[in-house]
């Protein structure tokens, strides 16, 4: 566990931190660079937890926004209007998107492939109209569709990296747990599954509401980071984008996820420069990539040290372990 | 009379989601499809008409058929360079490729045409009628009839003609209808040029009745019309006209009688009340898992 920690933490950070001071060195001190590494950092919590639900546990859904909403909203009318501090009230914000995750997860899991799909981007939209209509049902606050305004800049680079690199670190975990291998069960037979014994619906609710939950801890510092909570931040289409993230990196790789939510948010900005076309090239690019690689770009792989496995002499090499003999 | 009158209103509307459900439902069964670029098409559309009525006049006839047209072309072309290399790719990724035609559409469309809300020209002048307290307008007459005769004509299409029969046989199944010597790519051409041509249809006719269209319409508009095909059973052509109808009824019922914010939330509600109580829809049988 110590070096998983190591490995996840302390590696990335070192690498991170040299990258950038290079980036530094080479064009100085950026405030927009920081501004797309943190937002990278906020998607890469949003891409890696869709995975586990979309990706792991092959359970498809298209509401994640609407668990990023509720994020958003719990832990900004926490810090703007009970005065608590930041990191509590995003975990109260995760904690209540991941109970949202239960609620909407256990009537919907029973339905399967596109039905799963449209029922969460139904929920993922009520969500949403809730909460522009929360002015005319006794949550004035929240102020409907105009928005709150005024929440205080918490989320720094720091604090996004950090929770990005803890998101990964629990989601890889999980995935490598016990209960990780009973949800890819799921995904790859749920009969069979069911026959082996595995409570399929207990997993499919327990990935959901895992991956709800760190799309609410997103939607915390999303909200901290924009300095304000707007119903239109959490629409169909932000939903589409972490899609985008999960289908493009490869379903079923965090490391796919993680590298696509980097590089889609990058190539996103970079775009900014052709204005008008950049939705244009972006939508080429997502249907080039899916006709080039339906699979992803990293579909199913994980980017480890082991890959350079070949390099050590076989008489050396760790045994491998009883369990993941003859797992393909 | 307030609840006869949103009736009116209601029917109008229900008849565009029918016309775009219709679309959806026919893609949907013969490959399998939630083709989330066919709101766009609709979009697409309206444009169309809207073009057409400013070179050649407000004429209703040229705006319809040219519109219909030009989509059912888009629509194939949208098939053979976007879905027909995906045929056997994970459903996800057709799925992807789908929203990523939707995302083209749109800004294609802003791009080139128009950021900004159009004024949709007057196709057909409107004369206000009054019957025992309830008004309306020839538009309200106009536009379900259009509808109605589409929806016959699509009707005599799949059940009486040759590609109608070899369409059933392939969303019945696909490789058994190849066995048969059906050409099965032909006949996913021949669902999308009709499906396309439809959501034109409705598309002009939104510019008829509201007069007002943008880049975006498509996107509530096709998800509205792609519950009312899961609302009535979807693969299922009269279930979607019937769901249409159901969804345009309680849109505008949810609009007057309890709160205008929840305009759009009806549709979802009534999508997730579907799916938990009869996920197979209105006119959908019960299929039971093959192991």
């Amino acid at each position: 566990m110590l070096t998983g920690f190591l490995r996840t933490f302390v590696a990335p950070a070192v690498a991170l931190a040299v990258m950038y001071k290079v980036v530094v060195a080479l064009f100085g001190r950026n405030d927009y660079y920081m501004y797309v590494l943190t937002l990278a950092c906020m998607n890469v919590i949003l891409a890696t937890s869709l995975n586990l639900i979309n990706g792991f546990t092959g359970q498809f859904s298209l509401g994640h926004a609407g668990f990023m909403a509720v994020g958003a909203y719990v832990a900004g009318s926490l810090t703007k209007f009970a005065q608590i501090s930041f990191i509590p009230a995003l975990l109260v914000g995760a904690v209540a998107a991941a109970m949202a995750g239960v609620l909407v997860g256990l009537p919907t899991l029973r339905l399967k492939g596109d039905y799963l799909a449209i029922a969460t981007l139904g929920f993922g939209e009520i969500i949403r109209m809730l909460i522009i209509a929360s002015d005319q049902i006794g949550m004035k606050f929240l102020e409907g569709p105009r928005g709150v305004m005024g929440i205080t800049k918490f989320t720094s680079f720091a604090w996004a990296y950090l929770l990005a690199a803890i998101s990964v670190w629990v989601i890889a975990n999980f995935i490598w747990s016990t209960h990780g291998r009973a949800c890819i069960s799921v995904r790859e037979d749920e009969v069979a599954a069911e026959a082996m014994g595995v409570d399929t619906t207990r997993y499919k609710v327990m990935a959901f509401s895992i991956g709800a939950g760190f799309a609410g801890l997103a939607g915390g510092l999303h909200g901290h980071f924009l300095q304000m909570l707007h119903p239109s931040s959490y629409d169909f289409l932000k939903s589409v984008d972490y899609i985008v993230m999960v289908v493009v990196g490869g379903m079923g790789s965090l490391t796919g996820s993680v590298v696509a939510a980097v590089f889609l948010t990058v190539f996103n900005e970079v775009l900014r420069r052709v204005m008008e076309l950049r939705m244009l090239v972006y939508a080429s690019c997502l249907v080039a990539i899916m006709l080039t690689r339906p699979q992803g770009l990293l579909g199913g792989k994980e980017f480890s040290l082991g890959i350079f496995r070949f390099l050590v002499p076989p008489s050396k090499r760790p045994s491998v372990r009883s369990d993941e003999r003859g797992v393909t | 009379m307030e609840f006869v009158q949103q009736l009116i209103n209601g029917v109008s509307l229900g008849c565009i989601y029918a016309l775009i459900a219709l679309g959806y439902t026919m893609v949907y069964g013969i490959v399998r499809l939630i083709n989330f670029a066919h709101g766009d098409i609709y979009m697409i559309g309206a444009y169309i008409g809207y073009k057409v009525a400013n070179w050649m006049g407000p004429h209703f006839v040229p705006a319809l058929i040219l519109a219909m047209a030009g989509s059912a072309l888009a629509g194939v072309t949208i098939e053979k360079i976007a879905y027909k290399p995906l045929r056997n790719a994970p459903r996800i990724a057709l799925l992807t490729t789908a929203i990523g035609v939707s995302i083209f559409l749109e800004n294609a469309v802003r791009k080139f045409v128009s950021p900004n809300f159009l004024p949709f020209p007057d196709l057909i002048t409107r004369v206000p009628y009054e019957i025992g307290g309830v008004t309306f307008s020839n538009v309200q007459v106009f536009v379900p009839l259009v509808a109605a005769a589409l929806v016959v004509i699509l009707q005599y299409v799949v059940l009486k003609t040759k590609p109608g029969k070899a369409m059933r046989a392939v969303s019945f199944d696909k490789d058994c209808a190849r066995l048969m010597g059906i050409d099965v790519d032909r006949i996913i051409t021949i669902t999308f040029a009709i499906g396309s041509s439809l959501a034109a249809a409705a598309g002009v006719l939104v510019g008829v009745a509201y007069p007002r269209i943008d880049p975006y319409m498509g996107v509530m508009a096709g998800l509205k019309a792609f519950v009312s095909a899961v609302l009535g059973g979807i693969g299922i052509i009269p279930g979607a006209a019937l769901g249409g109808l159901f969804m345009g009824l309680a849109e505008v019922m949810a609009i007057h009688f309890i709160n205008s914010a929840f305009k759009d939330a009806v549709a979802f509600v009534i999508l997730i009340i579907v799916l938990l109580v009869k996920p197979s829809g209105l006119l959908g049988k019960y299929a039971s898992e093959k192991v």
